[in-house]
């Protein structure tokens, strides 16, 4: 959107106007997040910029709140960076379990939610499939009802098999949550895709499960990473269900985030806060190359 | 396919009729194939359909179903469930009654179950807990006429209203916590009536969960629909660098986004504090204005979260408007305002319903941002159900709050589907 040549001066001003009121709109998206992370490297216990670090004094920065993620919950017996601190960590410390339940909890319920959505996703996008938007309506749900009803209904039912505070309940409830991500995208990449390759397979005599594992899947692949992904950060994002069916026994980085801004609010959650954008940015550059390599395999070359 | 059937009546001769290599008539071969290929196709939905009808549907349903119908009272005290069934509300019941309950009260005892029904009863009529509990413990000593027994143990017996209560709590379909959910009781007769000004709650928190989610929308409009127009128009290239903004909050974990918002807006947060050093609030934090644990502390995280759901729909709509228009309006002789008020604009409006239906339908239920940043003045509806299930312990009421923001989440999905349409759905 070049300035033409004929713009009368209030089309000029506006022209520029315009551009600095998006310009303070995208630093009210990001800079909340970028902000975090200079003050998660604070030496002392506030949550602003002290005068130190304005005046960029190497001693008001330190690594002090990172060393507590680690060493938070940990016996305190072993001197840190050898093997038995390591191994103390790993057991111990309550954000390292809560990483590892996570990660856990996150890579299970992805990987039902991505198995049942792409198998689904590939009926829906079926012609024939009867019953097609009502089924795809319900399908979506997950996403649209309230978490706290989808939470409070869970844990009700949960608790009456006797499922409340186990992984299998919480991983139940999280692969719920992240089936409609997976339906979304893989839906999304098999519209486009030519039935013509299927049928091709099919007529040199490949069987079903050649035609999918070699024609269809290395064509959807992408849809169904990016789906996979969605899912991931879901479940590796939801509180509230965690909240209601978890134990302490199940709890997970945003759970722990939780209790440490509602009980003792300490610059240990800036420390994880900007771990986890570094996770973000990571998941993002992958679903963009992922998106790429989408629109080149499908022949859609960008404007 | 098409020509095949046209070609049938024309030779109506059953030995010309077109058949299928195994004999079958073609007609029916086709329907048979047909068949089979939307079994095929339901067969590979239907592992998830079951999926998701088991883990999401069910429990849902079973939760509704404890807003109707909770069998506590009915299985506690049976006796009195089954006299006060035909109890016509006219007068206070009779002696057979009393005694019925009487004698679920001494069962009751026995089971250790008599502050339960208290508790039970003391969510539709407070002082209900003492009342239970006091007769529990006389129920050894009470003596026929029950009736007056009981009246002369505590007069609140006589109220009709308990009675009323009771007979609701103990029926298999139940209305009074929907009528509780909308600030309503029943009186002496029966009748439906508000219940006293000061407990009226939950009919203002849900005006004000509305009100609320009108006023995100309504924010996130006019900060997102300049963001989706610019990335819109902009060289791909650059604006793949722009989109980082948009998506790199949509990806980060929301509680860092809400931890991002407490060090930003706490009274010695960064905010504040530049603010102060610049002169414009006082520097003693506890004369600067109050800007989190607040209405506007959520306020402000809200549409932080939103405005990226609000943005994506609005840049997928406006991708697809092609520039030609807006420059033959130009050659036609429209200003730049008529351009884009009769040209543009009409053509941006499915991105618009998309965005402020998808915004409004999620900030409706949103639980995390408002029992973290609300405060006291800043809690929505969902943080009434999850206090109602978790202290309150009234989860009959919370059912029932629960099913009402279910239909109107429902229902603006409904509009959605009907407006949008879930096809166009698209992530990232």
């Amino acid at each position: 959107m070049r300035l033409p040549p004929y713009a009368t001066p209030l089309e000029r001003i506006w022209h520029y106007a315009f551009r600095i009121i998006c310009a303070a709109i995208l630093f009210f998206l990001i800079a909340p997040i970028l902000i975090i992370i200079p003050l998660s490297f604070n030496h002392d216990p506030y949550f602003s910029f002290t005068s130190g670090m304005l005046r960029l004094d190497p001693k008001a920065y330190s690594l002090r709140w990172y060393w507590d993620f680690l060493d938070n919950g940990t016996s305190g017996r072993f001197a840190t960076g050898t093997w038995a601190w390591l191994v103390d960590v790993w057991q111990n410390a309550q954000w390292a379990r809560a990483m590892r339940n996570s990660f856990f909890i996150a890579i299970v319920s992805t990987v039902i939610a991505t198995t049942l959505g792409t198998i689904a996703a590939l009926g829906l996008s079926r012609p024939e499939m009867p019953y097609r938007r009502v089924i795809m309506s319900l399908l979506i749900s997950p996403m649209i009802v309230p978490i706290i009803i989808t939470a409070v209904g869970s844990f009700f039912f949960l608790a009456k098999i006797g499922l409340v505070k186990t992984y299998t309940g919480i991983i139940l409830t999280h692969a719920m949550l992240g089936i409609p991500f997976v339906i979304i995208t893989v839906t999304a990449t098999l519209t486009g895709f030519d039935r013509n390759l299927i049928r091709a397979a099919e007529s040199l005599g490949a069987p079903a499960h050649t035609t999918f594992f070699k024609v269809i899947m290395p064509l959807i692949l992408p849809g169904l990473v990016s789906g996979a992904l969605f899912a991931f950060a879901t479940s590796f994002d939801e509180v509230v269900a965690v909240l209601f069916i978890a134990d302490i026994e199940q709890r997970t980085i945003p759970r722990q985030m939780w209790s440490g801004i509602r009980e003792q609010i300490s610059p240990t959650i800036l420390a994880v806060a900007t771990i986890l954008v570094v996770i973000s940015i990571a998941m993002l550059t992958a679903i963009e190359l992922l998106r790429r390599r989408s629109e080149r395999l499908r022949g859609v070359t960008p404007a | 396919m098409t020509t095949l059937g046209g070609l049938a009546p024309s030779k109506p001769s059953s030995s010309d009729t077109l058949v299928a290599a195994d004999g079958t008539p073609l007609v029916r071969k086709l329907a048979q194939v047909t068949r089979r290929a939307r079994l095929k196709a339901f067969l590979l939905v239907l592992p998830l359909l079951l999926f998701i009808v088991v883990v999401f549907v069910l429990p849902i349903a079973q939760m509704l179903w404890l807003s109707v119908n909770e069998p506590t009272i009915r299985q506690d005290l049976p006796r009195t469930t089954a006299r006060l069934a035909t109890w016509d509300r006219q007068e206070l019941p009779g002696e057979d009654v009393f005694a019925a309950l009487v004698e679920d009260l001494k069962d009751a005892r026995e089971r250790q179950a008599v502050g339960r029904i208290g508790a039970m009863m003391n969510h539709v009529y407070s002082g209900a807990r003492s009342v239970f509990v006091g007769a529990g413990r006389r129920t050894g000593s009470l003596a026929a006429p029950y009736s007056k027994a009981l009246l002369d143990l505590d007069a609140t017996w006589g109220d009709p209203r308990l009675w009323i209560m009771i007979q609701s709590m103990s029926q298999h379909t139940t209305s009074i916590h929907y009528l509780n959910a909308v600030d309503r009781t029943l009186d002496e007769r029966g009748n439906i009536t508000p219940v006293p000004e000061n407990q009226r709650i939950h009919i203002w928190i849900f005006w004000r969960t509305l009100w609320m989610s009108a006023l995100i929308t309504c924010m996130c409009l006019p900060l997102g629909y300049p963001v989706a127009y610019l990335l819109a128009s902009l060289p791909l290239r650059t604006s793949n660098l722009l989109m980082i903004c948009v998506l790199l909050p949509f990806w980060t974990a929301l509680l860092v986004r809400i931890t991002a918002w407490i060090a930003i807006l706490q009274s010695d947060g960064v905010l504040l504090s530049s603010l102060a050093a610049l002169g414009f609030v006082d520097m003693d934090t506890a004369k600067r204005p109050q800007l989190v644990y607040n209405m506007t502390g959520t306020l402000v995280a809200m549409v932080h979260v939103l405005l990226p759901s609000m943005i994506l729909p609005l840049y997928s709509v406006m991708k697809t408007i092609p520039p030609s228009y807006a420059r033959a309006a130009r050659s036609l002789g429209a200003t730049s305002l008529t351009t884009f008020r009769r040209i543009y604009f009409p053509q941006t409006i499915p991105g618009i319903a998309a965005g402020a239906l998808l915004v409004f339908i999620l900030s409706v239920g949103y639980y995390i941002t408002p029992a973290l940043l609300g405060g006291k003045d800043g809690v929505l509806i969902s943080n009434f159900i999850a206090l109602h299930v978790e202290s309150s312990l009234n989860w009959s009421l919370a059912a029932a709050l629960g099913g009402l923001l279910l239909m109107a989440t429902l229902i603006l999905y409904w509009l959605f589907n009907k407006i949008v349409g879930i096809d166009s759905l698209k992530m990232g």
